[in-house]
């Protein structure tokens, strides 16, 4: 099964090796892995899609808990937003144009380029969301596409905080 | 006050209570060598830096402190690696600090470059590059305190040589360096709540079994817990079963003890187990060389297992009630809550199967191992060290030499490092003057990193180096013998190398041992020598370890002979 952690980190160089170091040695598999600053500039964060099974899961959080820069590790799969965002390149000639407005109309996706012969796309989203917008270009003839991994936050009022004192939720 | 990168490195190793560093030093380390002049700490010299991190681990393991190396950058750096490997394995505190070059010359392939911080990641706890040197004193702090706070291990500090040549402003600060129980966040909220009620399944659990095992290993003895165990054991009346890290835990001549368990536990150690309903495993990690057969281990066992690393529990082996925390603190809290048990019928199988099924070895009246290393405990008996090599010796020592107190059994378990026990030998001996160290080798693990005998000779350690020579790789050959046919690919070493002369090269007393009636007055003389001796024991190539069970097999299909 699919999860989606957020992992806080401690801004130093190296973090991100140490993180996909210890994917890599202990065999977990990464599906997409994002990262970025946050509200705090020594704080990044991860978001990091696995699959795998509770006890994949377990052992990784804790894995992770181990490395020292790691702040804490929350499993969001559940109740939260999670989005990617795709930018699509497809072949668009005048007679298709309106075709491929149209869908993009409908998944309120935008268009941030054209030419005469291309559009590009830009569609955030979850996963299937992007890959449902993909499949309906495919026969237009995609050339390019590139892909963020998946960021998302808790719904409502919970935030994840740092210091190991405060309690999760 | 202002001071240079290399003495503020100096005066924090003073902050931590340091007083004795094993290095080798290079071009990237000459200003911290220069400032190891101007101080008071002792420096081992070592012929290599392998033996330098296994000094360091060797000291750290005898004395429960955190070991220091220095090396130089590039070369110097990755012969730390496998000394570094050992450590993380066996959860040993230290602290290495490498040269590196200027950061102006940094990724720019300079002579003597490596990336030491990129190439340790997987083998340290934590790691350090120090790129701005103001920081350096608050880093060099938090490295020590990583190595020793929680479950302990290894811990690098790159430090350019700019950086140690900087001046920077220096505040002393007084550090706490007891080991304590930093790292176990057990004392917070939700993680105390769930404790008490592991607690108290736990007393439930055991209140309810008949069959108990007390499973101890390793972490006891970083623990300190040693009491605690011994206490938990006596009033649960259950037989107790040690991984080979947990030697010394618990007194080898106490009734309860039934030794190594798992690939060389007794039939004894290894059928308790097997039949036990509760295992109460006390840090420890269920490697595979314990386990043998996960889904066959102790079949009708619930399992407490106790350990510092919360990630121990539940990887290897399911576990019915895990307690995270300082196992001191968690046994002592569990001695309070259980009630004195009887077993009587339970112990009366375990001792029918002791009483069946005993350690041995065929007695030829040749020169046998089993018979060397049972003479020399008679013989050696407290205050002494023992350290090894890795191979068919360490089992022999583990097994034929009872270990009563903690840090008494010095071995690379987990990573399984032939090579490392003259530098450990080395280590134990510098930070335990008062002992006396022996190390048990083997012929081929002795030719790993023979060279530190320069060193033993050099400091005029009066360590005890006996080594088995089977003029073979022995254990690897043991293997071929039982799993590859009696094929013997590249494991018959023999009679290449005079020992003897080779010892009396370093000006360290050699003496050779090939008569069993001379056992006694071999051993007698060398515990009677003030001074590093080597005894060459001349042993059969086919001796081997039993009981052995093959590797991934049930821990009850046992081989002993």
């Amino acid at each position: 099964m699919k999860h989606t952690l957020s992992v806080l980190v401690e801004n130093n160089p190296g973090v991100l090796s140490r993180i996909s170091g210890l994917f890599s040695r202990r065999g977990f598999n990464i599906d997409s892995l994002a990262v970025g600053v946050t509200e705090d500039k020594n704080v990044s964060r991860m978001t990091i899609v696995v699959d795998g099974d509770n006890y994949t899961i377990e052992q990784l959080t804790k894995q992770l808990n181990k490395l020292i820069d790691v702040i804490k590790v929350t499993d969001i799969s559940k109740d939260s937003v999670i989005r990617e965002l795709a930018l699509i390149k497809v072949n668009a000639s005048l007679s298709t144009r309106n075709e491929i407005l149209q869908i993009v109309y409908i998944f309120r996706a935008k268009v941030i380029d054209i030419s005469k012969s291309t559009m590009t796309i830009e569609i955030t989203g979850n996963s299937q969301k992007i890959t449902a917008l993909e499949e309906l270009l495919q026969p237009f003839g995609i050339k390019e596409m590139v892909r963020t991994g998946a960021i998302g936050l808790e719904r409502g009022q919970k935030v994840i905080k740092y210091t190991i004192n405060d309690e999760e939720e | 006050m202002k001071l240079t990168g290399a003495q503020v490195l100096i005066q924090c190793l003073k902050e931590q209570g340091v007083d004795t560093i094993f290095g080798f030093p290079g071009g990237a380390v000459l200003p911290i060598y220069d400032a190891l002049l101007d101080s008071d700490l002792t420096h081992i010299l070592t012929s290599h830096e392998q033996g330098a991190t296994h000094g360091a681990d060797g000291y750290a393991r005898a004395t429960g402190r955190v070991g220091v190396v220095f090396a130089t950058s590039g070369p110097g750096a990755t012969n730390t690696v496998t000394g570094i490997a050992t450590a993380y394995m066996d959860s040993v505190p230290m602290v290495v600090f490498t040269g590196q070059v200027s950061l102006d010359l940094l990724g720019k392939d300079s002579f003597q470059e490596v990336d030491i911080t990129g190439i340790t990641m997987p083998i340290t706890k934590h790691n350090f590059i120090v790129k701005d040197a103001q920081a350096l004193p608050d880093i060099i702090r938090k490295a020590f305190d990583i190595a020793r706070s929680g479950r302990p291990g290894p811990v690098l500090v790159d430090i350019p040589k700019d950086i140690q040549t900087a001046v920077i402003d220096y505040r002393p600060r007084v550090i706490d360096t007891s080991n304590g129980n930093k790292g176990a966040h057990g004392e917070f909220g939700k993680q105390a709540e769930r404790l008490e009620n592991g607690l108290k399944a736990a007393v439930e659990v055991i209140r309810a079994s008949e069959r108990p095992v007390v499973f101890t290993g390793g972490g006891v003895i970083i623990a300190n817990a040693h009491r605690e165990l011994t206490e938990f054991a006596q009033k649960l009346k259950a037989p107790v079963v040690t991984s080979l890290m947990g030697l010394g835990a618990f007194p080898a001549d106490h009734p309860q003890y039934l030794g190594l368990v798992g690939m060389h536990g007794s039939r004894y150690a290894n059928y308790t187990v097997s039949n036990c309903d509760l295992i109460v495993a006390v840090g420890v990690r269920f490697s595979d060389r314990v386990i043998g057969d996960v889904s066959k281990f102790a079949p009708s066992a619930k399992i407490i297992h106790i350990d510092i690393d919360p990630a121990e529990l539940g990887k290897n082996i399911e576990t019915h009630i895990p307690l995270n925390g300082d196992v001191k603190v968690i046994l002592s809290r569990l001695v309070d809550m259980i009630e004195e048990k009887r077993l009587d019928d339970w112990n009366k199988r375990v001792e029918e199967w002791k009483r069946q099924y005993p350690l041995k070895y065929t007695d030829d009246g040749s020169l046998k191992p089993q018979f060397i290393l049972s003479k020399l405990y008679q013989m050696a008996r407290d205050n002494y060290i023992i350290t090894t090599e890795v191979g068919q010796h360490q089992i022999w020592a583990a097994q034929y030499f009872n270990y009563s107190q903690p840090r008494t059994f010095i071995s690379s378990g987990g990573l399984g490092t032939m090579g490392y026990g003259l530098g450990a030998a080395i280590g134990a001996q510098v930070g335990c003057p008062h002992k006396r160290v022996i190390n048990i080798a083997g012929d081929g693990s002795f030719r790993m990193n023979a060279n530190e005998l320069a060193t033993v000779a050099r400091y005029k350690l009066p360590i005890i180096e006996i080594i088995m020579n089977n003029s073979a790789l022995g254990m690897v050959r043991q293997w071929q013998h039982l799993f590859f046919n009696k094929r013997f690919s590249n494991t018959t070493l023999g009679g290449d190398v005079d020992f003897v002369k080779l010892a009396q090269a370093y000006n360290i007393k050699g003496m050779r041992l090939d008569d069993k009636a001379k056992v006694e007055e071999v051993l007698k003389e060398a515990l009677d020598y003030d001074g590093p001796v080597l005894i060459e024991c001349i042993i059969d190539r086919d001796e081997k370890v039993f009981p052995i069970v093959p590797p991934g097999a049930p821990i009850a299909d046992i081989i002993d002979e």
